[in-house]
């Protein structure tokens, strides 16, 4: 190779560092059970034909934070967005072995998961003040939004002037009252749908294009 | 023998005072004695973030097994105002008098916008 096409290449490579577009590094955020993981499933799925990570009804299912990288979204307004989506593990203030026993799980394995969960919750706050970029907060739509977790975790949210899209998830519930939760969060976009079923997941899509940018 | 659940009211001078890690460190320290800890004026958001981070890193099976917490919202929680959207920033949002306590021992029964009720069991898990 010649001295003058390797420093050509050089100087390609050192324009590129400069002026290339890092990717937005999106958290999706709620307290445990609301449904993350399924969103992100349905997210990647829908933009790259595969799966973040496995869900379950036992609480705390996804114990460590799990990115996928260069997701492309795109809106039914034709935006389009390359992001990085990490699903991370619910926040709660307490954790308690005995919840998982009631779920059939031995004692080892229950205090196993216990561990790991905590672990993970202190993890996923560490997350959100260091390397997010932009938020999407899940909640059940069949709970009531003014849980002390969904005030804290909006509060720090707002704090740290973080795009936030807030979903009002699990729609296809009898129960589901989405309502709610957007006359409690008036001051950020609420987006109601179902993460199971994926309906009104263009709506989520036109907004991350919007708001994520 | 007389049974019952010491309650630690902190003052906002105090809590001033206090670094980030210190507050945490006091009330989690006194937490995880059982007792239930009364902030004057509450945490910063990023305080209450390093809180949680610290509370999961004490949870011990069998033993602590994290905080119960609560504050009115109060005026703080209206930040979709238009002062709040035009001063947002210029300080830290502090919130109001916050309760906290050993998880399974403190709940709360009602939560509005200037009245907290708080029920205290004795023992852990009530």
């Amino acid at each position: 190779m010649s001295m003058f096409t390797r420093a050509k290449k050089r100087l390609s490579k050192f324009f590129q560092n400069i002026f290339r577009r890092k990717r937005s590094r999106i958290g999706i955020y709620g307290p445990p059970n609301a449904g993350k993981t399924t969103l992100a499933n349905r997210i990647v799925r829908d933009c790259s034909g595969d799966a973040i990570g496995p869900v379950s009804e036992i609480p705390h299912e996804t114990r460590r934070a799990r990115r996928r990288e260069d997701v492309v979204i795109t809106g039914a307004n034709g935006n389009t967005l390359s992001l990085d989506i990490v699903d991370t593990p619910g926040v709660t203030t307490k954790i308690d072995y005995h919840e998982f026993l009631e779920y059939g799980l031995e004692q080892d394995e229950a205090i196993s998961r216990a561990r790991e969960a905590t672990e993970g919750v202190a993890e996923a706050m560490h997350w959100l003040r260091e390397d997010i970029h932009g938020v999407i907060y899940v909640m059940d739509s069949t709970l009531d939004p003014f849980m002390q977790v969904n005030i804290m975790m909006v509060g720090i949210i707002e704090s740290r002037d973080l795009p936030v899209v807030i979903v009002a998830n699990k729609t296809d519930l009898p129960d589901a009252a989405p309502s709610r939760i957007k006359s409690a969060f008036p001051q950020h976009p609420v987006i109601s749908l179902s993460g199971l079923e994926g309906t009104n997941m263009e709506e989520l899509y036109d907004m991350m294009t919007e708001h994520f940018r | 023998m007389i049974q019952g659940v010491q309650i630690e009211l902190i003052s906002a001078d105090r809590l001033t005072n206090l670094t980030t890690m210190e507050k945490i460190r006091t009330i989690l320290d006194s937490v995880i004695l059982g007792n239930i800890v009364v902030l004057e004026h509450g945490l910063t958001p990023d305080e209450q973030s390093m809180l949680v981070e610290v509370t999961m890193r004490e949870i011990r099976p069998g033993g602590f097994s994290g905080i119960e917490m609560e504050t009115y919202p109060g005026k703080e929680a209206e930040s979709g105002g238009i002062f709040g959207r035009l001063f947002k920033g210029k300080k830290p949002r502090q919130g109001r008098m916050t309760v906290i306590g050993p998880a399974g021992q403190l709940k709360m029964l009602k939560i509005e916008r200037d009245r907290l009720v708080a029920w205290a069991s004795l023992t852990s898990g009530g």
